[in-house]
């Protein structure tokens, strides 16, 4: 199924993001360390996409089912994930009294 | 040699690709609160790139099964990025939950579309991929019960508990490499499952309501894990990113965590967490401890020039965020410099207090992190403290009997007037006692958090001007 060059790419890629995301969080303000989780979590949702494949083709009735439940429960999290972060980060304001109008639309 | 991708198939990987830096540059821009908004949208947009290339993929047939599926997830989602603040760290357990199952489904499911052509590293992996979602479905639901107080949060031991959870590791282990070299043992699959399940559950009995910080890092990093092994198994270079991403931010959260609670990594990795601390500090009670009213506090308050407020896992108990924010405008009316001071591990998720005092609307500018402050407090007047406890313990710093030993704490007790709200002398959630309350320059003021501040607010804004 994977042959081993595939394999060993997958694990250069898996370990070069691992550098990336340590670097990368290392640098997220401790302030902002809850919305940090809900942003990640509504990202690691992604998975949604295996789940999305095997409701679609179809090669099971366990394979759809599991799907099914797994699209559900990934993508709940995508939009419980970001609408909370957006929530919580329109909450962080600056001393300097609102200079910006509080108009802002809600994202889907 | 991996056969041509047909032209389609480039598309998609292509998709795949610019979704990846999205999301990469969606956490970079988490380094600050005012470019974090864009990282939302960044993600967002990398989200609907990759959702869209997945649908396009040739072999997909039944749309209408998936749209169903997307329709519910949106109907529960909805309402679960609208909880209140305050229930924020349930709701982030919960996600975890939800995330780790739908690893652990399609784990699952890959497993009975394959067998037995598996080769033996793939089945490594996908064992990865479903004792570690496995267990963090389970863990994350018994931590987000813990946090809705629909289970009891005292943290629940028994002899031998390390001793049942290796066993029980091990078991899923066994199971894993049996199915590595017989990978047409269908029937033992389900078994691997079940033991992750109740390992996941066992994990977290005994944990406090004082670990809660480090357990949920710890279960997002096992969320992240799972998902990366999830990424081997379907060949997915998109869900192999995503997943180290996530779980190395909840490693790296959990580090921190285990830092400030002064706990070395390995020891939070192996889930020895929650050990109770039996309250050493008895029959302490006599002595004496100064009280003062809401007309006394306040009249120290107004006349002081820098106050530095130490919020804690009380005041979001007592839902007292508000009054806080009222009491910085009385105070910062009248000229006093008011200032947070935020330890890593107050309240019940990393970053806790910070998204609860910015729902009252203090501008994050005053939340300053423990290492930037403690410096501060010799040229503080008045240190205040909400609902917070063992982080102000100075026993941390000086006996080494003490079972918070070593943690870092921020130094309360070097301002040149201490007040602590509190509802009773109860030593707090550790049952650690804290000898800052017997302090010289402690003055206790026994209430309410919130009914506490509010006189304090009515005192200054009624009282005088």
């Amino acid at each position: 199924m994977n042959s081993s060059s595939n394999l060993i790419n997958a694990l250069f890629i898996f370990v070069l993001a691992g550098f990336i995301g340590f670097e990368v969080i290392r640098r997220v303000s401790p302030l902002l360390h809850t919305p940090l989780m809900s942003l990640t979590n509504a990202l690691d949702a992604i998975a949604v996409v295996g789940a999305i494949v095997l409701v679609g083709e179809h090669k099971s009735t366990l394979s759809a089912v599991f799907g099914f439940i797994a699209v559900v429960a990934a993508t709940s999290n995508i939009v419980g994930g970001f609408l909370i972060t957006d929530r919580m980060l329109k909450m962080f304001k600056p001393s300097r009294p609102a200079a910006k109008s509080s108009t802002e639309s809600v994202t889907k | 040699m991996a056969p041509d991708l047909a032209g389609g198939q480039i598309v998609i990987e292509l998709v795949y690709l610019v979704a990846s830096v999205l999301f990469i540059l969606s956490l970079k821009w988490m380094s600050s609160p005012t470019t974090a908004r864009h990282g939302i949208w960044a993600g967002e947009i990398g989200m609907l790139l990759a959702i869209s290339g997945t649908l396009l993929r040739h072999g997909i047939i039944d749309y209408r099964l998936i749209a169903i599926a997307i329709v519910l997830g949106v109907i529960i989602g909805v309402p679960l990025g609208e909880v209140a603040m305050t229930a924020v760290p349930q709701r982030t357990a919960l996600s975890h939950a939800f995330g780790a199952l739908c690893v652990t489904l399609v784990g699952s499911a890959e497993f009975y579309l394959r067998s037995p052509n598996i080769s033996r590293f793939m089945m490594s992996v996908l064992s990865l991929e479903v004792i570690l979602g496995g267990l963090t479905v389970t863990g994350s639901l018994m931590a987000a019960g813990k946090l809705q107080e629909i289970l009891p949060q005292r943290p629940l031991t028994y002899k031998g508990q390390n001793l049942v959870n290796f066993l029980l590791l091990a078991g899923a282990l066994a199971i894993a490499v049996t199915l590595v070299l017989h990978p047409d043992s269908k029937s033992l699959f389900p078994f691997m499952i079940l033991i992750a399940l109740t390992f996941g559950v066992l994990l977290i009995i005994p944990i406090g309501g004082a670990d809660m910080p480090t357990v949920i890092s710890l279960l997002n990093g096992y969320a992240g894990l799972s998902a990366a092994a999830m990424g081997f198994v379907l060949d997915s270079k998109l869900l192999i990113i995503a997943g180290a991403l996530d779980g190395s931010s909840g490693l790296i959260l959990s580090i921190i965590m285990s830092k400030a609670m002064n706990r070395s990594f390995t020891n939070v990795l192996f889930g020895a967490f929650g050990q109770v601390q039996t309250s050493a500090a008895a029959g302490e009670e006599t002595r004496p401890v100064r009280s003062a009213t809401a007309e006394e506090a306040a009249a120290i308050l107004s006349s002081a020039n820098r106050v530095v407020i130490v919020p804690g896992y009380g005041m979001a108990v007592a839902q007292a965020q508000h009054k806080v924010r009222e009491l910085y405008d009385a105070l910062t009316k009248r000229g006093v410099d008011v200032r947070f001071a935020i330890h890593p591990v107050a309240g019940r998720m990393p970053g806790h207090m910070n998204v609860l005092l910015a729902e009252a609307n203090i501008p994050y500018d005053r939340l300053i992190e423990m290492d930037d402050i403690n410096g501060d407090f010799p040229q503080t007047d008045v240190a205040l403290v909400i609902g917070a406890n063992d982080v102000t313990n100075p026993a941390a710093r000086s006996d080494a009997s003490s079972p918070i030993y070593g943690m870092p704490i921020l130094d309360v007790d070097k301002a040149h007037t201490v007040m602590v709200i509190k509802r009773s002398m109860n030593p707090g959630f550790a049952g650690i006692d804290n000898p800052l309350y017997y302090l010289d320059n402690t003055l206790m003021l026994f209430g309410d958090a919130k009914a506490f501040v509010g006189s304090i607010v009515r005192e200054l804004t009624g009282g005088h001007s």
